[in-house]
């Protein structure tokens, strides 16, 4: 099974809750650009939520030094003690949910640990697990 | 049989402070002297810095200082120096671990210089090095052992048990000395192979623990016989650990720009590269089926073009042999990730025969040279000519280009059975040139004489055989010495430039300008090629300054390359460097002063040349089957083209003449054109007509050091 963090951009009225949240959980800071959600204005009220989906694993394959794993819980995670910091895995993130700060050492990104989601005031974002797909 | 890391004597040891690099550099160098045991640090002076920037600039100043006019290769006094350079070791930018080694060649007796991936580099470099000498000769087999984290060094007794081949070397001195399974990441080996101890062509093989494959891999530091020089010193390897690379562990004055600029080539690789190169998949050997459809890919000692076969070695062939289907590079962060491997490939010959062992590559090279070069188009025999070329630690182009040669003298009756020990040596006779690896890696009486270079071989099957001096000295294809490497230059005046006007010898790190010249027609004048003979050499060099591969400077382009006036130079990826060199040493750099960086080396190296009493306008000077038909089918297999060349650029019609006489013809005025070529590259260098750097040029570029004039005055002064 795959944990992650659902996302639903109907649902969306960008009040940037969830990168509050995030960045504050992880970089103890207000900072869309540290929060490992992120909320696309695409105008007309209308916004797009983009995080890691947990599935596709292409990180994991192009990290050299193997600091991308896969937890039993089906969560990708980056063990910053091994990232040597090569943004690889910025790069071959098909949807740019793998980010980094600029001078930051390393990357992060969503490890569906849920704190967004229970604070979103409109249930844009919920943790659920799925089924392993094409790669099982 | 495992050796244990108590297994190894302490001869003698040293303790350094480790030095954190600040912005690229440590601004101090290791000098061993592995006769005595001694270690020293030396500093490195801001002049240093300024006129030799880092990596082959750094290791040649070293080495100019340590040998004289008069030094051998086996001299104690030569020396092995492995530089790295300020951009080496980040990781952010791909291409970035590379190191550089020189050392005064066996083959050409002036200084080589070979670029190596592999960890070994950048985990001394982090320990606070920019370069590491190696001097002295040990009265038994020693490892040299690098901890860059404790800044601990020590000159360790090889146990008897150790392995001598790669392979096995590799692996038990990676196991020694890393304390856990999962610290096996942070040790490299830098080691050379049985063969290395009994040829002028040994090479240095860089090992990376590949975590995916739980095994060692290795990168060679291949050209002019370096490992044949370690070997003579007596050491078996050099062991490095370090533990801690990050992203910032270059101290950048500006670490954003570093990622900026790193993150923009790993998106255009990613993007492009499946429609471009297929490094990703395929690594160089993609070069296959385009070198044999231009009539390029060199075929029975460079002979032909081209072979009906030619595809049976093409990439898609080579892409089913690479296991893993994972990115594969040689350091962390080269998302272009070439560094392809064959895994679980059972040996047919030799000691290891039955073993199912890890061969690194194919890579074009290799393939071209111990394939179609040698009429091989078995792909499990270039396979196996690959992984012992390797173990046994042999440079797998001077091995190519020596065996093709070889083979030619078989068929031209200049060699028999009697001759090669009872090898076969017919064209494709894969096993053949398998046998003269074992026997080189023995140290038998065949295996040992292939092993001198083809410039030996040429003179000795002269003297020895009474094979024609003129034919063999046509098709041995070596220049200064050293073995060509794998493309046919015949038919683009400009590649010959780029192959033997060259440094170091005929190899295409300088320059590669067939396209350029033959296909597409750009550079149609003498002015034109010599101005490429000049951008192309300066630009490729200022990668060994860096610490750089050359392979992500245009193994992928950016989609609008096309537009630019000049794509062939790349001009964005041009830019990404000048950035990436200010980001991390904080100097300004535009792309006229890293031409003139690599200019002051340039010069340098050549003086060096001088020097060593070569340097001269003859020393540059291609074997005829480099710049055109040597024998008669030769001619006769691309007739149409040489006929249409004589009327429409010799201005001669071919008809009714015999074929000598054209041949004749045809090699008249390609010795003329290659003549004025070299006057135009030497104008355009600011080097006489025989070849030295001229005092006021050396002066124009920085480079008029005391010790560089001296050199070049009395050459300049005995040419008058």
């Amino acid at each position: 099974m795959i944990k992650y963090l659902k996302t639903d951009d109907s649902k969306c009225v960008g009040c940037m809750t969830c990168t509050a949240v995030c960045s504050r959980l992880y970089f103890k800071q207000d900072n869309p650009a540290r929060s490992a959600i992120q909320v696309l204005d695409r105008g007309n009220n209308e916004f797009h939520l983009i995080a890691c989906d947990q599935e596709c694993r292409k990180c994991v394959d192009e990290c050299p030094v193997q600091a991308i794993r896969v937890t039993q819980a089906g969560v990708v995670m980056i063990d910053r003690k091994l990232c040597v910091g090569c943004l690889a895995c910025v790069a071959v993130c098909p949807i740019g949910a793998m980010r980094y700060y600029p001078g930051d050492s390393s990357p992060f990104k969503c490890v569906a640990c849920g704190a967004c989601a229970k604070e979103c005031p409109k249930g844009a974002l919920e943790i659920v697990k799925k089924e392993e797909g094409a790669r099982a | 049989m495992s050796v244990k890391r108590e297994d190894f004597k302490i001869l003698s040891e040293t303790r350094f402070e480790p030095k954190a690099i600040e912005r690229g550099y440590a601004m101090r160098t290791m000098h061993v002297d592995v006769g005595s045991g001694a270690f020293t640090e030396k500093p490195v002076s801001e002049d240093m810095k300024k006129r030799f920037t880092g990596g082959k600039g750094f290791g040649l100043k070293l080495l100019w200082d340590a040998v004289r006019p008069t030094t051998k290769w086996n001299d104690p006094e030569n020396e092995i120096v492995i530089g790295m350079g300020p951009i080496c070791g980040n990781t952010n930018y791909p291409g970035s671990g590379k190191s550089l080694v020189v050392s005064i060649s066996p083959l050409t007796g002036i200084p080589i210089d070979s670029n190596v991936g592999g960890y070994f580099g950048p985990y001394f470099k982090f320990g606070g090095w920019d370069a590491l000498e190696l001097q002295g000769k040990a009265v038994k087999d020693v490892v040299l052992f690098f901890d860059a984290n404790e800044g601990q060094v020590q000159m360790l007794e090889a146990p008897a048990a150790l392995g001598v081949d790669t392979h096995v070397l590799a692996e038990e001195l990676t196991v020694a000395f890393s304390a856990s399974e999962a610290e096996r990441q942070n040790v490299s080996v830098v080691s050379a192979g049985s063969a290395a101890e009994h040829s002028f062509i040994g090479l240095l093989n860089f090992s990376l623990w590949d975590k995916r494959r739980g095994g060692v891999r290795v990168k060679q530091a291949g050209r002019g016989g370096i490992g044949t020089v370690l070997r003579d010193k007596r050491i078996k390897a050099l062991v490095v650990r370090y533990k801690g690379v990050v992203q910032d562990s270059n101290k950048a004055a500006d670490p954003a720009l570093v990622q900026r600029t790193g993150l923009k080539l790993h998106r255009e690789i990613i993007k492009n590269d499946d429609k471009q190169c297929k490094m990703r998949r395929q690594g160089t050997a993609h070069l296959m089926e385009v070198m044999n459809d231009y009539d390029l890919l060199p075929t029975n000692n460079h002979k032909y073009g081209r072979h009906e076969k030619g595809n049976e070695l093409a990439s898609w062939v080579w892409e089913k042999y690479f296991t893993q289907g994972l990115p594969d590079g040689c350091w962390f962060g080269c998302t272009m990730a070439c560094a392809h491997a064959v895994d679980g490939f059972e040996l047919k010959t030799g000691p290891y025969k039955g073993h199912k062992v890890c061969v690194d590559g194919p890579e074009y090279e290799t393939a071209a040279g111990c394939g179609s070069n040698l009429g091989v188009f078995d792909p499990e025999g270039v396979l196996e000519i690959n992984f012992y070329c390797d173990t046994y630690g042999v440079d797998t182009i001077s091995f190519g280009t020596i065996t093709s040669f070889l083979m030619e003298c078989q068929e031209l009756g200049v060699l028999n059975r009697e001759r090669t020990d009872g090898i076969d040596l017919s064209w494709g006779n894969w096993k053949g040139a398998c046998e003269v690896l074992h026997s080189m890696s023995r140290g038998e009486r065949f295996g040992t004489l292939a092993g001198k270079g083809v410039k030996f071989l040429a003179g000795h099957f002269a003297k020895e055989y009474g094979a024609d001096p003129q034919l063999m000295k046509d098709i041995a294809l070596h220049g200064k010495g050293l073995e060509q490497s794998e493309y046919i230059s015949k038919e683009s005046l400009a590649q010959q430039g780029g192959y033997y006007m060259t440094n170091k010898g005929p190899q295409h790190d300088e320059a590669w300008l067939i396209f350029m010249d033959m296909v597409n027609n750009r550079i149609p004048t003498f002015e034109n090629k010599a101005e490429a003979l000049h951008y192309f050499p300066m630009f490729r060099t200022w990668f060994g300054l860096q610490g750089l591969c050359k392979l992500p400077w245009n193994d992928v382009e950016p989609a609008d390359n096309a537009k630019w006036e000049e794509p062939n130079k790349v001009p964005e990826h041009v830019q990404n460097y000048c950035d990436m060199y200010t980001a991390i040493t904080g100097e300004k750099l535009d792309p006229p002063g890293l031409i003139r960086q690599s200019e002051r080396v340039y010069n340098f190296q050549r003086a060096f040349n001088v020097r060593m009493g070569k340097g001269h306008r003859v020393d540059d000077w291609p074997p005829y089957r480099a710049m055109g038909p040597v024998l008669e089918d030769e001619y006769l297999a691309r007739e149409e083209r040489y006929d249409k060349q004589m009327k429409e650029k010799i201005g001669v019609d071919p008809a009714g003449k015999k074929l000598a006489e054209k041949m004749r013809i045809t090699r008249e005025f390609r010795t003329r054109q290659y003549e004025s070529l070299l006057d135009a590259v030497f104008k355009r260098r600011g080097w006489t007509m025989d070849g030295c750097p001229t005092p006021g040029h050396l002066k124009d570029i920085g480079m008029d050091l005391p010790e560089v004039l001296e050199v070049v005055n009395a050459r300049i002064a005995g040419e008058a």
